[in-house]
């Protein structure tokens, strides 16, 4: 599904190279999780991925159903099936939570040359999938994001995954910032939605994530490169030993 | 004190080119008023302090700059959708073919021509009194002109509750038209009314309103100023309020040279709100110009002034606002924000937010800021599948919100909303800023 190929990428305005290639290939279904310690690259990969400015990739290649991502527009990589759900979320006062879902969908459903889903129809959906994940009528009513707590703010993205139905999600840092019982709600929304023609990328410090959401393959990030991969076995002897071990093998 | 020889010329040459009136009644002596003030204060130049930011030269020569007629043609009339009495003006002349009939329960209206023969008449109380009032502590020409100049317009007086709102309807058909015009409201004790203008009326259009809200009355006003893009105007509202009254106003600016709106508000009774709010979008020869004072004169009332600007490829935005609380005026709610929004680095606002207080039981607040579209809230959108035009759409819409929410009726603030999102479908900054 997701084909990323000897990626190497630089700061836009600076000398600094963050990705010194960056090979990962995930099969559909399959959930991949990337961890490593703090400045490894694995943000950026997720914004390089997702097309955010600021950066410059100097070569390789990212392809998700064989389609380059990188030269793609940032809503056209969401309308290809692309979707990363954000370490930090942002607040965008003035624009109601329900409104950018609804324009969200129909955009992407519009560029996939699909009819606009009827506003009676979207409600129902909506409020279906914001039961399960326990978002509030109140909290679709208000702007998006703002003067949500830490853990309704990745609701919310697990929501607009939900919403959205992508087919290749990245999740950066989803844990970050929430509580166990939080966690282990956005763990099950995201489990819902795990299938055999969705594939997952799950990038995360700490190996507690991966106990709610089991991954197929475990990435080792250091550097701008992927210095080590194997079975969810591998997450748990970065929890006993930390990055110090594997780092200092691969050298 | 007798004027600069320039100031004097200007003032010459701008009165030789205009009609001379022929008023007989309590009119002929309200504009002869207002031509002594005009001739004491002379025709605004650059150079005064509350013209620094906007050159009025275009809008004082004695001839108006040609101004096409533009065919708005692309999108549903204004207002179309709301039952009102209309009165139509072309180049600021009232066309009574076009009108409704003048009958509406619960309002008198007449036309200033007509009304102005009489020797007596409620108006003579507010005609270009208002206006005079205005005058200080900020000269306000063109308003004085106005007064002294007005080729026509229309006197309301509201005993109740208006069946139906009243709708100006200011249609500019000649190139060269310069029109002035001069309307009055009075709202009676307990009356209300709902005033809708919209239309770029002229080539050049210099334009008074002044409204007299009765104790506990109400006073809505939505204003569209045409799409026309070569367009001038300079309009004023001078509003004074009694005791429990409330007065909101909205204008929404899309397109135009050069645009002056002023209101002057008077909170002269207590327990009074008044609202005062723009939405401005300008892309390229743009000017758009709100200048707002004002005062609150009794306890216990409220003002908000909320002005919004959108502005792109070298368009320039202007905010003067100032809220003076007089001694006495304790309890004073006053509120005032002015931002722009700058889609690229050419263009430019310049604000001017003032506070003068002499009460010592005030909540007063002011803002001002001007700033770029945020880019990370951009990229979050796109991330979502919104096109990037969609999400700078949704983006300026949100931006506007704060003004828009102060129209009164949901109906108008949509099709506001509407209005909006197909102006910016149509225009775009350029692209690489």
């Amino acid at each position: 599904m997701l084909e990323i190929k000897n990626l190497h990428v630089k700061l836009a305005e600076e000398d600094k190279v963050i990705l010194r290639g960056v090979d990962l290939t995930i099969g559909a279904g399959q959930v991949h999780a990337i961890m490593g310690p703090n400045g490894s690259g694995k943000s950026t990969l997720s914004y390089v991925l997702a097309g955010r400015d600021g950066y410059e990739v100097t070569d390789g290649s990212a392809t998700l159903d064989g389609a380059e991502l990188l030269e793609m527009e940032p809503e056209e990589r969401a309308a290809a099936g692309l979707f990363l759900a954000f370490q930090y979320p942002v607040e965008i006062p003035g624009v109601g939570n329900m409104t950018f879902l609804r324009t969200a969908v129909n955009a992407q459903r519009k560029a996939r040359g699909e009819d606009e889903v009827s506003a009676a129809d979207f409600l129902k959906l909506v409020r279906e999938k914001a039961r399960t994940l326990k978002i509030d009528a109140e909290m679709l009513k208000r702007p998006v994001n703002v003067g949500f707590s830490g853990g309704e703010k990745k609701r919310n993205e697990i929501l607009q995954m939900a919403m959205l139905e992508p087919r290749m999600c990245i999740l950066d840092e989803t844990d970050s910032g929430l509580d166990v019982d939080a966690m282990k709600l956005v763990a099950d929304g995201v489990n819902a939605l795990r299938s055999a023609g969705r594939s997952f990328l799950v990038i995360t410090h700490y190996q507690r994530l991966l106990d709610h959401i089991k991954p197929d393959v475990v990435h080792i990030m250091a550097a701008g490169r992927i210095i080590k991969t194997g079975g969810p076995e591998l997450a748990l002897e970065v929890e006993t030993n930390g990055y110090a071990d594997i780092l200092s093998e691969v050298g | 004190m007798a004027l600069p020889k320039a100031k004097d010329d200007a003032l010459a040459a701008r009165l030789a080119v205009l009609p001379s009136l022929s008023d007989t009644g309590w009119l002929a002596a309200a504009r002869a008023e207002a031509r002594t003030r005009l001739s004491a204060m002379g025709l605004p130049v650059r150079r005064d302090e509350y013209w620094r930011y906007t050159d009025p030269a275009s809008l004082v020569a004695a001839d108006a700059p040609v101004a096409a007629r533009f065919d708005a043609g692309d999108e549903a009339p204004v207002f179309a959708a709301i039952d009102r009495l209309k009165l139509v003006f072309v180049d600021g002349v009232f066309d009574p073919a076009q009108s409704d009939d003048l009958a509406l329960a619960g309002v008198e209206i007449e036309r200033l021509a007509t009304a102005g023969a009489t020797d007596i008449h409620w108006a003579q109380g507010l005609y270009g009194v208002l206006e005079a009032r205005g005058q200080t502590p900020v000269h306000r020409p063109l308003a004085a002109l106005a007064t002294a100049q007005a080729t026509d317009g229309v006197l309301i007086r509201v005993t109740g509750r208006a069946a139906r709102p009243v709708s100006l309807i200011y249609v500019h058909d000649s190139d060269t038209s310069d029109a002035i015009l001069h309307h009055c409201v009075r709202l009676e004790k307990g009356a209300s009314l709902t005033l809708l203008e919209n239309g770029p009326a002229a080539a050049r259009f210099t334009k008074v309103l002044e409204v007299e809200v009765g104790d506990g009355a109400a006073f809505h006003h939505v204003r569209m100023q045409g799409r026309d893009h070569a367009r001038r105007a300079a309009t004023h509202i001078f509003a004074r309020l009694g005791s429990d009254a409330e007065f909101r106003s909205f204008t929404l600016t899309a397109n135009g040279r050069l645009t002056r709106n002023e209101a002057v508000i008077e909170l002269a009774g207590p327990n009074s709100r008044a609202h005062v709010a723009g939405a401005a979008v300008g892309d390229g020869e743009f000017h758009h110009d709100d200048t707002v004072f004002v005062t609150h004169a009794a306890h216990s009332c409220e003002s908000r002034q909320v002005f919004k600007k959108v502005l792109m490829n070298g368009a320039v935005g202007v905010f003067q606002g100032k809220i003076l609380v007089k001694p006495g005026a304790q309890k004073t709610d006053g509120y005032q924000i002015s931002q722009s929004l700058l889609l690229d680095e050419d263009s430019q606002f310049l604000a001017k937010p003032e506070l003068e207080i002499y009460a010592d039981d005030v909540k007063c607040s002011h803002g001002s800021t001007s700033g770029a579209i945020d880019e990370t809230a951009l990229f979050y959108l796109q991330s979502r599948g919104v096109p990037r035009k969609t999400a700078q759409g949704l983006l300026v819409l949100a931006f506007l919100a704060e003004a828009i929410e102060e129209v009164a009726d949901d109906a108008i603030a949509e099709d506001i909303r509407g209005r909006l999102e197909g102006w910016l479908a149509r225009h775009s900054a350029k692209a690489g800023t």
